[in-house]
């Protein structure tokens, strides 16, 4: 106990708290004991440190903040080295080796085919003639198939000009900024229409491509035209599991049109029942924000928000994101997928908690269905 | 004329940490250290993480308030983000940087050395606060960097009274100072 009022008094001489009487006091207190005045020059010392590293932090913490805006603007030269840059960047740095490769291919190619002009036979003519008369079929054929498939969908047209009206469903996020979006498998269940609606409103019509009712995954996929392609995604798609107790945070819809932030942590790696699938998670979530992201403090989505067991006391449930690279592997079976890219660097990383949300926001979208 | 002095408000601006100083220097040197790093075998990031660290060096200098500066703010940033490349890719074995080393001498061997001896101060108490835990960590962190009083502090952590709350912040930082001086004086 004395050695907390001691160190009180220190701090308060050190910080120049003390009344004049009571530091004429403690100076001499200081003269006469070497202990005091050593602890004192120590503890100066120590809160000079203490100050230092702040003030240092401080400015690490605010430098980051000024690149990320200043990338933003486009005031510096983007600094994930963003589309162009990056080609600029890789571009200098090999160029000489790819100059090599490039000339030494040439060289190559040249070489093997002025052989073969030398050595192949001179006949095939025919052959080719035969294919290109097969083509010509092929191409006559798909020309009726066409006009067929036209004359059917004039026929069908008529019906979906009424408009929809949709409820809310739920949340679904950005993986892929060509339009591929993750949402969870009940929010779409037995939908016969689906739509999308991005903080600012707009509303896009969308077609589930994947769904996997087990780890309630869906994944959707924009189909109007309207839609632009966006700026590389901030966030990223974690394939480890998180940590227990590692703060996350959500964003979603919930029952609302307007896009609702909540925070909370990690809270069993396991969800409910001991299900691997997910994870239990606790934050205040109400049924719109199924199909939210739940993103750590690095920007990196480690889970879908799945509200479908709130039964069970408060607790929510998430689909672990390393499901979303399983579903999209499914996917991929089907060659039309086969670019669709899921973002593997978070730009977000030291940014803080308003920022972050303020670049996420805009890739986390209502699901709307009828 | 106008040039010196404008200079001299942002390095002003850039000690008192304000945001608008800040972003102008970042703006008008940045470019130039990420071409620096970027022709000599770096990355984006590492071009990010030197410019970062000369910014430091230059607040560390502001701060002592005894800088007189006797060359552009755009030379030192520079001779300071050459440095600390040529540093670090010595450390990689990768050293390549051409040209000579002129330049260089914008800025004084011993800013360097102060630098250094400050960046190692700051991983000290960095690694000691990070092996405290909560809520010591934020106890401490609330009361001499936000510079909370007792009375708060113990409203939003939970403890019943000042008291309380002061005897749990004095374990905490005789903890932190134990282990931040057992490393400073092994070092």
């Amino acid at each position: 106990m004395d050695d907390i009022k001691l160190l009180e008094a220190v701090e308060q001489y050190i910080n120049g708290q003390m009344s004049t009487d009571e530091r004429v006091y403690f100076e001499q207190l200081r003269k006469s004991n070497p202990e005091i005045d050593q602890l004192v020059v120590e503890h100066t010392f120590f809160l000079h440190q203490m100050n230092r590293f702040d003030e240092t932090r401080k400015l690490k913490h605010r430098l980051n903040d000024v690149h990320i805006e200043l990338a933003e603007k486009g005031l510096i030269k983007s600094a994930k080295l963003k589309g162009q840059a990056k080609v600029v960047y890789l571009y200098n740095r090999y160029k000489r080796v790819t100059a090599i490769a490039a000339s030494i291919a040439g060289i190559t190619a040249l070489a093997i085919s002025g052989l073969f002009i030398y050595l192949s036979p001179a006949k095939q003519k025919g052959e080719i003639e035969f294919l290109s008369g097969e083509i010509k079929a092929i191409k006559n054929q798909s020309r009726q198939q066409t006009k067929e498939i036209n004359n059917i969908k004039e026929n069908i047209k008529v019906s979906p000009a009424t408009t929809i009206t949709y409820r809310t469903g739920g949340t679904g996020f950005l993986i892929d900024s060509k339009g591929y979006i993750v949402t969870n498998a009940h929010v779409v269940e037995g939908a016969h229409n689906v739509a999308v609606q991005n903080a600012g409103g707009t509303e896009f019509t969308v077609r589930v491509v994947y769904t996997d009712v087990q780890r309630d995954l869906a994944i959707l996929k924009v189909e109007d035209n309207t839609f632009k392609v966006q700026a590389p995604i901030p966030y990223s798609i974690k394939k480890a599991s998180a940590d227990i107790a590692e703060p996350i945070y959500t964003l979603g819809y919930p029952q609302r049109t307007d896009i609702v932030y909540g925070e909370g942590y990690l809270a069993a790696k396991t969800g409910f029942d001991g299900d691997t699938l997910t994870c239990q998670i606790s934050i205040a979530a109400n049924p719109g924000n199924s199909g939210g992201p739940i993103i750590n403090r690095n920007g990196e989505v480690i889970g879908i928000l799945s509200a479908r067991q709130l039964s069970a006391e408060g607790a929510v449930f998430a689909t672990q994101s390393k499901y979303i690279y399983n579903a999209l592997k499914q996917l991929q079976k089907d060659t039309t997928y086969q670019k669709i890219k899921l973002p593997a660097t978070s730009s977000l990383k030291g940014a803080d908690r308003m920022q972050q949300v303020k670049k996420i926001s805009d890739y986390v979208y209502m699901v709307k269905v009828n | 004329m106008k040039a010196e002095q404008n200079e001299k408000a942002l390095l002003q601006g850039l000690a008192n940490n304000d945001k608008k100083a800040i972003e102008t220097i970042y703006k008008t040197n940045y470019n130039m250290v990420q071409a620096l790093v970027i022709n000599n075998n770096g990355s984006a990031d590492d071009a990010k993480d030197i410019f970062q660290e000369a910014m430091i060096v230059l607040y560390e200098k502001v701060k002592t308030g005894t800088f007189e500066l006797n060359c552009l703010i755009k030379t030192y940033v520079y001779s300071v983000s050459r440095r600390l490349w040529l540093k670090r890719l010595l450390h990689q074995n990768k050293y390549s940087l051409s040209g000579d080393h002129d330049e260089l001498h914008a800025v004084p061997e011993e800013d360097m050395e102060e630098h250094e001896r400050l960046d190692t101060e700051y991983t000290m108490m960095e690694k000691a606060v990070n092996t405290l835990g909560e809520p010591c960590k934020s106890l401490l962190e609330a009361f001499y960097m936000q510079k909370k009083n007792m009375q708060e502090i113990a409203l939003s952590f939970g403890y019943t009274n000042a008291e309380n709350a002061k005897n749990q912040k004095y374990k905490c930082l005789m903890r932190l100072k134990k282990v931040f001086f057992t490393q400073y004086k092994t070092d």
